[in-house]
């Protein structure tokens, strides 16, 4: 140590513990976040944890402990996994032909045609609209009476008219149109950052080596744009199994629970037979697949790298 | 590939974009088309065209005996309290996180973008119950309270990468000049960060503007009611009034798409950092 700098080590001293004071001072910034945060979410976490493994009802504040008991019973309800195995077919519909469309359509704007400035715009119309919106407005082109029977008689298809979310054999697919035609302009937006961000010159670099469309779609494009497939995929799926709002406006579930969804059931379960014990096991089971789910897709593109 | 080749891929391209295109827009121009017909008209005229076109009969009935101008005064008030606090908040904490020294910073900005990782679909009966325990259901600040509270992850996130790309420099001078943190807060950084504000602000603006399912869960007295909810008036069990509820989608939808169009390059900017969050 620098004998000259001994004088000063009380002032040193003193300097570090208003630095140390400072580091709590500090805290300040983040209080009001964190205040708000661990009240209205960390907190209501913990209380769903908590409710899961009791028989609540949401008015009568005294409750009792049931063990697992809501955990077997929604383990073993199967309108309960019906409702998953819908949104199941929700998320591998929009996996199948949401993002086919999206990434062609990404494709196709990247590849610097006249106009499309104006395409991107008009794709992301959709998906700034409300779930409910968009659940009203495709309830009145699917009515009975609406316009898609309407064109289906004008160009001599009037055998096939249907009460489209009206009965069981089209009411799921027919949602699932409606969320796919929201959804495509956001994984379209992702698809089409992922492309922007090539680097102009890999292709040309390619290009002076004789690549040909397919090599560089091959070696470039698809090497590039893995993280971000991964990404949409995961907002995919968890987009898909927790659509709420589209289905409370068009269907409400029904024709009895052909299209029937997890957070319907769970709003279900708590305001309509005042469950909140098992309307809580349902959100924490629910929970722990999507988690488990997010986990296995991001595993999986780990190994491809 | 030859010249014909190229033309016909370009051709094609074009009716592909084309094609989407109006896919995207046909629900909504027949949603105003709806809207502009009258009671009768909606099941038997079924061209895009109404008899007659300026008839705002529907959009009059439903700002006035549906009650929408309450409703969109709600929303309004939501929107700008909520966004408001959102930036205030979140301004605050990633200023503190990113630029000052902190006890336990890393484990708070790490606990808070867990929440991120974590999808909890029934979040909303559990904030019920807290907004209930709290004596706050049904009332304005139980419902804007938590909607705040679910924003500040993302944009805690958002205003910490752009702080973090700035140089020390930039609070160097006032630190030698002796500014308080909070002045360099208040003058310096948050006049920087505007763009990341920006972003901020219609993010979650749209998202207030949207909401619905807090709202079913909170509220049960109609004067309290957003927008999104308001809609269920015309929504009968048995019949729907179609023509009332298209003229009051329109009335929620327009502005939306004229701000999107108007600020399209911050609108997707805002989108892709908001989904980019891991």
């Amino acid at each position: 140590m620098n004998p000259i700098s001994l004088p000063n080590a009380p002032i040193v001293k003193r300097k570090s513990r208003k630095l140390a004071c400072r580091r709590y001072f500090n805290l300040l910034y983040v209080l009001p976040a964190l205040a708000l945060f661990g009240v209205f979410s960390l907190f209501p976490i913990v209380k769903t944890v908590q409710y899961s493994f009791t028989d609540a009802n949401g008015i009568n504040p005294n409750f009792h402990y049931v063990g697992l008991a809501n955990y077997r019973s929604a383990l073993t309800d199967s309108q309960w996994w019906q409702a998953v195995g819908n949104g199941g077919v929700f998320a591998l519909l929009s996996l199948i032909f949401m993002n086919s469309i999206a990434l062609l359509l990404s494709v196709a704007v990247n590849a610097n045609i006249r106009g499309n400035q104006i395409y991107r715009v008009v794709f992301y119309i959709p998906p700034i609209l409300s779930g409910i919106v968009v659940g009203y407005v495709w309830k009145w082109i699917y009515d009975p009476k609406g316009i898609l029977n309407s064109f289906l008689q004008g160009i001599g298809l009037g055998g096939y008219t249907h009460a489209w979310i009206g009965s069981t054999d089209t009411a799921l697919y027919a949602v699932a149109v409606s969320s796919m035609w929201q959804g495509v302009g956001g994984s379209f937006i992702l698809f089409l950052a992922g492309l922007q961000g090539i680097p102009k010159e890999w292709y040309e670099a390619a290009e002076i080596d004789g690549a040909n469309r397919l090599q560089k779609l091959r070696y470039i494009t698809v090497p590039s744009l893995r993280s971000v497939y991964t990404m949409v995929n995961i907002l995919t799926i968890l987009g898909a199994l927790g659509i709420f709002n589209q289905v409370y406006a068009m269907t409400m579930g029904g024709p009895g629970y052909t299209t029937e969804v997890p957070a319907l059931r769970i709003y279900r379960e708590a305001f309509t037979n005042s469950d909140f014990g098992m309307s809580s096991a349902f959100s924490i089971v629910f929970g722990v697949m999507l988690f488990i789910l997010s986990l296995i897709q991001l595993k999986l593109s780990r190994n491809k790298e | 590939m030859g010249k014909a080749g190229e033309r016909l891929t370009k051709g094609a391209i074009h009716l592909l974009l084309l094609a989407w295109a109006v896919v995207s827009i046909f629900p909504l121009v027949w949603m105003l088309s709806t809207s502009l017909k009258e009671k009768n008209e909606i099941y038997t005229n079924k061209s895009l065209i109404p008899r007659n076109a300026l008839n705002f009969g529907n959009y009059v009935e439903a700002w006035t005996a549906g009650g929408f101008s309450r409703y969109t005064w709600n929303s309004v008030l939501y929107s700008a309290v909520v966004v408001t606090g959102v930036v205030l908040v979140s301004t605050l904490a990633a200023y503190g996180i990113s630029r000052l020294d902190m006890a336990g910073k890393k484990a708070i900005y790490l606990g808070m973008m867990a929440t991120l990782m974590i999808p909890i679909p029934g979040a909303f009966i559990s904030i019920y119950i807290v907004v209930s325990h709290l004596g706050l259901a049904n009332t304005r600040i139980g419902y804007m309270l938590p909607m705040v509270a679910t924003a500040l992850p993302v944009s805690i996130f958002i205003l910490k990468s752009f702080f973090d790309e700035l140089s020390r420099e930039i609070e160097e001078a006032a630190i030698i000049d002796g500014a308080a943190s909070f002045r360099i807060y208040w003058s310096l950084l948050l006049p920087i960060a505007r763009p990341a504000i920006a972003t901020i602000v219609i993010l979650n603006t749209l998202s207030v503007w949207n909401e619905f399912m807090l709202a079913l869960v909170l509220f049960s007295e109609t004067k309290l009611m957003p927008i999104q909810m308001g809609l269920s008036v015309f929504v009968g069990q048995y019949t729907t009034q179609y023509e009332l509820l298209m003229a009051a989608t329109s009335l929620m939808v327009l502005p939306v798409i004229l701000v999107y169009i108007a600020m399209q390059k911050q609108f997707i900017a805002g989108i892709t950092s908001g989904a980019i969050k891991g």
